[in-house]
């Protein structure tokens, strides 16, 4: 694992004795951990190896359930697949569980909105899991406009037995029918099956961005660029606008809501972000519309660092509140910051995913990458977190002891249990042994979603069309 | 696993038909056999239970007692019944009709001694994800539970529901809060606390699901508790739920707060319920104070005129000035049940001093919600107020709410109308009454003007014949040519009904003639409107006006260029008919619809056909 030396990993460090106690506590716990002495090896890669990339196969979207038994990612294409990790195998026990996959389907299609003249993509732009209500699970998943609920079940048992027909299907001589047979359900294989339960349709007007279940287990939010929603998991028919930053004239669009999503246990709260590299929290307990935040979440911007690009680097591309609540991540172009809940003035750690690209936004300007919108996700108890970069690079940060990794997803690497190298790339100057220079990273390949089991140490990285397994390697 | 799902849409999609023509052939092979023919139907119906056609599968679920019939009670224990329990894959509407169905089927099992036998089929359903579907099965229980003898309770009911208790998902957990209820009074003292307990795990259950069910089931099962336990149990319950986290949660026990104080004794309600419902009344969360004023006027009755006095008047007040908008509407929608309900001896005084100061702020609220509230319950104020403070206090908030901006206000105060004027008289409000009126009449937005309309008849019947024709008439004449089919539509309704109230030669002198003159309106449009208004009018106006002076027009019409007009002719001498004098039926009517008959348009023909037939003058 890689010590940071060089200072580019830390910021600044809030320390209260709550904070303390909780880390400590956490990382003697050890499960679920991702920092201290973890070596990341590969375990699996999904999708096709040619290099030829169909735009349908590109995945969008990757979402662990609660549980972490089923992984769901969504594509360009409009598909769902959905992995199940298999039992393990109790003679390796150092081999955990596989992924496999264990159903497929078409969740969104592409359509035409004829009054508008507006094409609507069938790409999945998120999905999230439903808290588990029965044997069968749930998931939304939304496209830019529609979200629809999904219902993923099993079934090993069919009827058999007609009164009429043979069960080939040949109809009997009725004539011959002289008593009447009642059907049972004998054993069959397994079924797996989604089926849609829900279309929540018509409420937004922009491109939806993020969707976020509520605690109280029956709402859910939807966020567009300038509005929240807030839904009744059963209700199709009508939603409730929560949040409208919509001035009365569009000219004096400033800023867009950029991520949305719920605290993990008080129902009453969510956040949402802003192209301006703020987070409002508000508090549905206030009023019905919570334009007006109650909490504003701004880190006051450095003078020294001022340039043409701050604003576009600003801009939050991802909000996730910690499993514990106390916490949220956001991501903007080239950090993650963890703000706790309790400060509003700064960021209580900053880590620097790529700083050595400050010095190439112009050319990141001119190729749109710039605008590329990455995602990050916490670990099982909230020590470390992770998000992707180019070159195919994902970045893990350990909070506790402030160390921090770059590992690379690629074929190369993907031999069964083999131990991912650290990566570390040179900002300039010399390159020295093993660094790999700025100037030779490729840009086309971007990690811009990841997952992390929620309890263990198993995380799934989605490149462009493909979806690497990592797991840590037990001994 | 791609391919399975889209095959089994392509195959469900495309099999409806030849199945059905098969069991035509099947049908008629059937009806020539010797077989047991009552056997035939039964086995169709048996066989369609398990059809890929979700409808024809709902059809065989909603006969499952000619089923069970035909099986007879102890093949429908042994066969049918384990078959529905595994069916829970099904699509929803199929298993509501299942779960429907078996809270009636006691009989067709063997009666009282055998219902248990319909309880695992219902526990089933009662687990499944869909809210309306397990709410049915619950019903269902709730329904058979009391066909159960007291022992069968025990063995078999009473189990079932603590299996449902303690089950894994919440689906279940949620379930069984509905059944503690029914089976509580029926069991003996040790299964009661068995219940009791039950019921406590699930007020603190991990997911607010359960937390929620319980909390609105709390009330129902307070009610069948002893007394003492309603205090020692149910209480602290209450208390908790009261406060719980999720404010989802808390804003149930405001309705639990009804049940309980109906059945504590007077003395004990300060001790026990009114603390929580004070702090309802303020909690932070504004959906507890909205539920709070939603149920204002139930939590009235239940504590009774002294708690009301000293307690629930402030508290209303504060509702009415609440900080949100919701709130206060909520709260304005029950001014008047709450001021009905007040004590006799300080009704008046409670009203002048405590209510009204809060709903003349109202009046100029800044929410247009909140001022429509207000406005479709400030009139009846004026019954409880008398002429005098009516005229002095409150006439001159319904004059500002008939100059509100907003139309809805407009038009909440016009639809209460009745209530003014039983103690007032209409007339006061007349001067005010009218330009709101017409500015509604004349809204640029056609669903204002269609309320409106329906307000027609009331506001005619109650401003009297002269007011109406001098004020009003024009402006029903005028909605006659609305650029909106809805519009006119409606004004032609109106224009009847005004006629069942003034009278056929009202009538004659006042509608008859502008109707007519609209059949040379150059535009089409307006041509069929005057066809449309005869159809509705024929029947009020009789026989005389209709023939002398409607038909002749109608029959003109049949030479319009427009197709259209000319089968409205048709339809429109087919629903005049039955009016007309006979011999100008044959006389006049038939020979047109004999030429209609002929037209060249497709449509024309069809309805000049139709409507000879009917009319039977072929």
């Amino acid at each position: 694992m890689l010590l940071v030396e060089d200072g580019l990993g830390i910021c600044v460090v809030h320390l209260s004795p709550l904070s303390l106690s909780l880390s400590l506590s956490l990382s003697l716990s050890g499960a679920g951990g991702g920092g201290n002495d973890v070596q990341w090896c590969f375990s699996q890669v999904k999708g096709a190896i040619d290099d030829d990339v169909a735009e349908a196969d590109i995945i969008s979207t990757v979402e662990f359930n609660h549980s972490g038994e089923l992984l769901a990612t969504g594509d360009k294409g409009g598909r769902v697949v959905i992995f199940q990790q298999e039992p393990e195998n109790k003679s390796q026990p150092q081999c955990r569980g596989e992924y496999n996959v264990y159903s497929t389907f078409q969740s969104h299609e592409p359509e035409f909105d004829y009054l508008k003249s507006l094409e609507i993509e069938e790409k999945i732009n998120k999905i999230r899991w439903l808290p588990q209500k029965n044997a069968a699970q749930f998931l939304l998943s939304t496209n830019d406009k529609t979200i629809k609920l999904w219902k993923i079940s099993e079934r090993d048992k069919r009827p058999e037995g007609y009164n009429l027909k043979e069960e080939d299907g040949r109809y009997r001589d009725p004539t011959t029918v002289t008593t009447l047979r009642v059907p049972v359900f004998r054993p069959m294989d397994l079924m797996v099956e989604a089926s849609p339960r829900r279309v929540f349709a018509n409420a937004h007007t922009y491109h939806i961005n993020s969707i976020s279940v509520n605690s109280d287990y029956e709402t859910y939010l939807s966020a567009d660029d300038l509005r929240v929603n807030l839904w009744h998991l059963e209700i199709t028919d009508r939603s409730f606008n929560i949040v409208d930053i919509k001035p009365a004239n569009m000219e004096e669009l400033t800023e867009v809501i950029t991520a949305a999503e719920f605290h993990p246990n008080q129902c009453n709260t969510f956040v949402y972000s802003s192209s301006k590299g703020t987070i409002r929290l508000c508090d549905m307990r206030e009023s019905a519309l919570c334009d007006k935040h109650s909490k504003l979440f701004e880190e006051p911007e450095d003078p020294s660092n001022r340039s043409f690009f701050s604003e576009i680097i600003s801009s939050i591309s991802d909000v996730k509140f910690s499993h514990n609540g106390r916490y949220m991540m956001t991501r903007d172009y080239l950090s993650v910051k963890i703000w706790d809940l309790n400060m509003e003035s700064r960021p209580v750690e900053t880590y620097q995913v790529h700083e050595y690209l400050r010095s190439k936004l112009c050319s990141l300007y001119e190729n749109d990458c710039i605008f590329d919108k990455f995602e990050c996700c916490w670990n099982g108890n909230d020590n470390v977190v992770m998000t992707g970069s180019y070159n195919n690079f994902f970045r893990m940060f350990d909070r506790g002891q402030k160390k921090d990794v770059t590992l690379e997803a690629s074929r190369e690497s993907s031999k069964p249990r083999a131990v991912l190298k650290p990566r570390k790339v040179s900002a300039g100057g010399k390159r020295k042994k093993d660094e790999i220079s700025v100037d030779s990273l490729d840009f086309n390949k971007k990690i811009l979603h990841t997952a992390w089991h929620p309890q263990e140490n198993i995380i799934a990285v989605a490149t462009t069309n493909n979806l690497y397994i990592f797991q840590d390697k037990l001994n | 696993m791609y391919g399975r799902y889209c095959s089994s849409i392509v195959s469900s999609a495309e099999n409806p038909v030849s199945r059905r023509s098969r069991k035509q052939q099947l049908e008629s092979k059937m009806a020539g056999a010797d077989g047991d023919d009552s056997l035939y139907p039964i086995a169709v119906l048996i066989d369609e239970l398990r059809n890929e056609d979700v409808q024809l599968r709902l059809n065989s679920i909603k006969k499952l007692s000619t089923i069970a019939l035909a099986l007879g009670v102890e093949r429908t224990r042994t066969e049918l019944l384990p078959f529905l329990t595994d069916t829970i894959y099904d699509e929803d509407e199929v298993l509501l009709a299942l779960a429907e169905q078996l809270g009636s089927f006691t009989a067709l099992v063997g009666g009282p001694d055998f219902v248990y036998c319909l309880l695992p089929p219902l526990e089933s359903l009662a687990t499944v994800e869909e809210t309306v579907v397990r709410d049915k099965a619950v019903e269902s229980l709730r329904k058979i539970s009391h066909e159960h003898s007291p022992v069968d309770l025990e063995v078999h009911f009473e189990p079932l529901v603590k299996r449902l208790a303690s089950g894994d998902w919440f689906t279940s957990r949620t379930s069984a809060c509905g059944l503690f209820s029914v089976c509580y009074p029926r069991v003996s003292s040790t299964v009661k606390a068995e219940i009791r307990q039950h019921f406590r795990t699930l007020c603190s259950d991990d997911t607010p699901m359960v937390r929620r069910a319980a909390a609105s089931k709390l009330g129902e099962f307070a009610k069948v508790l002893e007394l003492d336990y309603v205090k020692s149990d149910i209480i602290p319950l209450f208390t908790t739920l009261a406060s719980d986290e999720q404010d989802s949660v808390r804003l149930l026990a405001v309705e639990a707060c009804v049940s309980i104080a109906q059945l504590l004794p007077q003395e004990d309600l300060e001790a026990l319920v009114m603390p929580t419902l004070r702090q309802a009344a303020e909690d932070k969360s504004w959906r507890v104070r909205y539920m709070v004023a939603d149920k204002f006027s139930e939590l009235q009755k239940a504590v009774g005129p002294e708690i009301t006095k000293n307690d629930l008047v402030p508290a209303f007040q504060n509702l009415l000035k609440d900080c949100e908008a919701e709130v206060r509407a909520a709260a304005a929608n029950k001014v008047k049940e709450f001021c009905e309900n007040l004590p006799d001896d300080s009704k008046e005084n409670i009203i002048m001093s405590h209510i009204l100061p809060c709903v003349k702020e109202l009046v100029s609220d800044t929410n247009q919600h909140v001022k429509s509230a207000l406005a479709s319950v400030i009139m009846g104020l004026s019954t409880i107020l008398g002429k005098d403070d009516t005229i002095e206090h409150l006439l001159p908030l319904f004059l500002a709410q008939l100059k509100d901006e907003c139309p809805e206000v407009r038009l909440n105060i016009i639809s209460n109308l009745d209530c003014v004027n039983e103690v007032i008289g209409i007339r006061q409000l007349s001067q005010s009454l009218l330009p709101a009126i017409v500015e509604l009449a004349e809204d640029a937005k056609w669903r204002v003007r269609l309320a409106i309309i329906e307000y027609m008849p009331l506001l005619a019947g109650q401003l009297g014949v002269e007011f109406f024709d001098e004020k009003l008439n024009s402006l029903c004449m005028a909605w006659l040519v609305d650029h909106v089919y809805a519009i006119r539509e409606a004004a032609t309704c109106n224009l009847m009904k005004l006629v069942e109230k003034f009278g056929a030669e009202w009538a004659q002198n006042t509608i008859v003639p502008k109707v007519v003159a609209m059949a040379n309106d150059p535009n089409y449009l307006h041509r069929m409107t005057t066809l449309f208004c005869i159809n509705a009018l024929s029947e009020a106006c009789g026989q005389d006006i209709t023939t002398k002076q409607m038909l002749p027009i109608v029959l003109k019409m049949s030479g319009d260029q427009v197709a259209n007009v000319r089968f409205n002719v048709a339809k429109s001498l087919q629903k005049i008919g039955p009016v007309l004098e006979s011999t100008a039926l044959q006389a006049e009517v038939k020979p047109v619809l004999e030429k209609l008959a002929t037209d060249q348009d497709m449509d024309v023909k069809y309805f000049a056909q139709e409507a000879i037939s009917v009319l039977a003058l072929a």
